[in-house]
C-alpha cells in the first residue's frame, strides 16, 4: 500500500476557503480559549470537551431535573442540544426543518451549494428526502438480517482469537484492556472485510475515525489533512476494485445502478466513507461500555454466563443504557422549537443516548434491567435514518459479550477509564483485572 | 388476538423478527413482513406482545 501522504498532488478539493457567498464549507471562527472548560451545560454545552462523555449521564440527568429540555451553546457557530425523549424524537422525524447535510458537528459547516441537498457528502446518512430513500435502498439488502446472520461464525472466531491473544491469565493479577485489546478490533475487522480493504490497514482506519469524530474541538486548520488522506485512501481502494472487481461492498457500489446509471464517483466514495467511519467506533464503543458495566455488576455478569437466553433482552438494555451514538442535524429553516429560536444553519445535536435515559419514556430509566421486557430504545436512531448497520452491530455486540463472559466469569475495573470525545461515546482505555 | 404491522411506519429495526419470528419475517431489504393475518394461535400471543412492546417506531398494533 502506497502511503497516501506522499502524494500531495492528488489532494482533492474537500475543504475550500470561502471567498464569497455561502456556497462552500464555512469555517466557524476558532480559537482555543473559546473551547475551554464548560461552566454551565444548559447554556454552554460542548460535547467536544472530555468532561462531557465522562459525565454524560449526570449532565443529562441534571439538565432534565432543572427543566431544560434543550441546551444551547454559542460554540461551533451556534448549537442546540435537545436531551429529552420527546424533543429528540420530534427532530429525528422532522426532515423539513432539520437537514442531515452534515451529521458531525464541527467548526466547518457545509453551505447549501457545497453539498447540494439532498445527496450530501456521505449518502444516505447525509441525504434528505427524496434522494435519501433512493440511496438507502441500495444499501439495505447487504445489511439485512439474513445477509448479516452468516457472519456469526467469523465474528465468534475473531473474538476468540483476540481473547487467546491476551495470553496466559493469572486470576487476581492479570490486567487486560477491554477497549484496546478487544473491543476496538472487532468492528474494524468486519467492516474492512466487507468492504474488501487490506486487513493490515486497520490501524489506519481507526486513525481516520479518530480524526473525523474525536478531534472536533481542535484547531480546524490542523484537521483538514486527515480528511484529504481519507478521501485519497478510499480513491486508491476504488481504483483497485475497478481494476480487480470482487465480491465485496466496494465492488457492489461500483456496479449497482440508480435508474440505469452507475453511481457517481463522489457518491461511491462518500458511501464508503460512511460505512467505514460509522461501522467502527460505534460498535467498538458499545462493546466497551457493556464491558465497563459488567465489570461493576457481578450479578449481571453471572446472569449472562448462566442464562444465555437472557441475552435477547440484555443486548437491548446495553444498547439503551449505553447507546454510543449522538447524531446531528443542521437547522434547515428558522423555526421556533419548544420556545427555542432556532436559526438556519445552527447545529442540532441529536443525543439518542440521552433520550434513552429519560424517565418519562422508560421505567427506571437510569437503572440497568438486564431482562427489560418493554424497550423501545432509539440507540440506532428513529425514522428514515435508522442505522443501516444495526443488524451487524447487534451481531458484533452480542457475540463479543457472549465470548468475553464465557472466557472470563469475573473481572473488575483496574484503573482509570478514558472515555472518547465527541458524538460517539465509549471507553477508549478500559483496564480490567481478571478475577 | 390479531396483529397489524404498518409497513409505512416500519424502518427495519428488526426487533419483531428477533422476538417473534413465528409472527414476523423480514424481506430482502430488512423490512418487517407480517406472517399471520388471521387470529394468532394463542401460544404466539406473548411473543407478539413482546414484539409490539419493543418496536421503536410503534409500527405494530394488537387487537383482541
Amino acid at each position: 500500500m502506497t502511503d497516501v501522504s506522499e502524494r500531495p498532488e492528488r489532494v482533492p478539493p474537500i475543504i475550500k476557503d470561502t471567498p464569497e457567498g455561502a456556497d462552500v464549507w464555512e469555517r466557524v471562527p476558532w480559537d482555543a480559549e473559546m473551547y475551554g472548560p464548560v461552566q454551565d451545560w444548559a447554556t454552554d454545552i460542548d460535547h467536544g470537551r472530555p468532561e462531557y462523555n465522562e459525565n454524560a449521564h449526570q449532565i443529562w440527568h441534571d439538565l432534565r431535573e432543572s427543566g431544560c429540555p434543550v441546551a444551547h451553546s454559542e460554540r461551533y457557530g451556534g448549537m442546540w442540544a435537545p436531551i429529552t425523549h420527546e424533543t429528540v424524537h420530534e427532530i429525528a422525524y422532522d426532515t423539513e426543518n432539520f437537514t442531515s447535510r452534515s451529521v458531525v458537528v464541527s467548526h466547518l459547516r457545509p453551505g447549501d451549494l457545497q453539498l447540494p441537498a439532498p445527496i450530501g457528502g456521505a449518502p444516505p446518512i447525509t441525504s434528505d428526502p427524496p434522494f435519501h430513500q433512493v440511496a438507502r435502498r441500495l444499501l439495505l439488502p447487504p445489511f439485512a438480517p439474513k445477509q448479516i446472520e452468516p457472519w456469526e461464525d467469523e465474528v465468534r472466531t475473531l473474538c476468540r482469537g483476540l481473547l487467546d491473544a491476551m495470553g496466559d491469565v493469572t486470576p487476581g493479577e492479570t490486567i487486560i484492556d477491554g477497549a484496546v485489546q478487544y473491543a476496538q478490533h472487532i468492528p474494524v475487522n468486519v467492516i474492512g472485510r466487507m468492504l474488501g480493504f487490506p486487513q493490515e490497514d486497520e490501524e489506519r482506519f481507526r486513525g481516520f475515525v479518530h480524526d473525523t469524530l474525536e478531534r472536533i474541538n481542535e484547531d480546524p486548520n490542523e484537521r483538514s489533512d486527515s480528511f484529504q488522506h481519507l478521501e485519497m485512501y478510499i480513491d486508491d481502494q476504488i481504483e483497485d476494485h475497478i481494476a480487480n472487481p470482487r465480491d465485496d461492498l466496494t465492488s457492489y457500489l461500483l456496479d449497482v445502478e440508480i435508474e440505469g446509471n452507475k453511481l457517481e464517483r463522489d457518491h461511491v466514495r462518500g458511501t464508503i466513507i460512511l460505512l467505514l467511519i460509522a461501522g467502527i467506533d460505534t460498535t467498538w464503543s458499545a462493546i466497551g461500555s457493556s464491558l465497563w458495566h459488567l465489570a461493576q455488576h457481578p450479578d449481571d455478569r453471572h446472569r449472562l454466563a448462566d442464562d444465555p437466553e437472557v441475552m435477547d433482552f440484555a443486548l437491548e438494555e446495553f444498547l439503551r443504557a449505553y447507546a454510543p451514538v449522538t447524531m446531528a442535524r443542521l437547522v434547515a429553516k428558522d423555526n421556533d422549537f419548544h420556545g427555542c429560536p432556532m436559526k438556519k444553519d445552527d447545529w442540532v445535536l441529536l443525543p439518542f443516548p440521552a433520550a434513552n435515559r429519560d424517565p418519562k419514556q422508560f421505567e427506571d430509566a437510569e437503572g440497568f434491567i438486564i431482562d427489560r421486557q418493554v424497550n423501545r430504545h432509539s440507540a440506532f436512531g428513529l425514522g428514515i435514518h435508522r442505522c443501516l448497520g444495526s443488524n451487524l452491530a447487534r451481531l458484533e455486540l452480542r457475540i463479543a459479550i457472549e465470548e468475553f463472559v464465557a472466557r472470563f466469569r469475573d473481572f473488575e475495573l483496574a484503573g482509570d477509564v478514558k472515555w472518547s470525545i465527541g458524538q460517539i461515546r465509549g471507553p477508549r482505555v478500559l483496564p480490567l483485572r481478571i478475577l | 388476538m390479531r396483529v397489524h404491522l404498518d409497513a409505512g411506519i416500519c424502518q427495519g429495526h428488526n426487533r419483531c423478527y428477533a422476538l417473534a419470528p413465528a409472527v414476523f419475517d423480514v424481506d430482502e431489504y430488512g423490512q418487517a413482513v407480517q406472517r399471520i393475518d388471521d387470529e394468532l394461535p394463542s401460544e404466539l400471543e406473548a411473543r407478539a406482545r413482546l414484539a409490539a412492546a419493543n418496536c421503536p417506531e410503534y409500527a405494530i398494533t394488537l387487537t383482541d
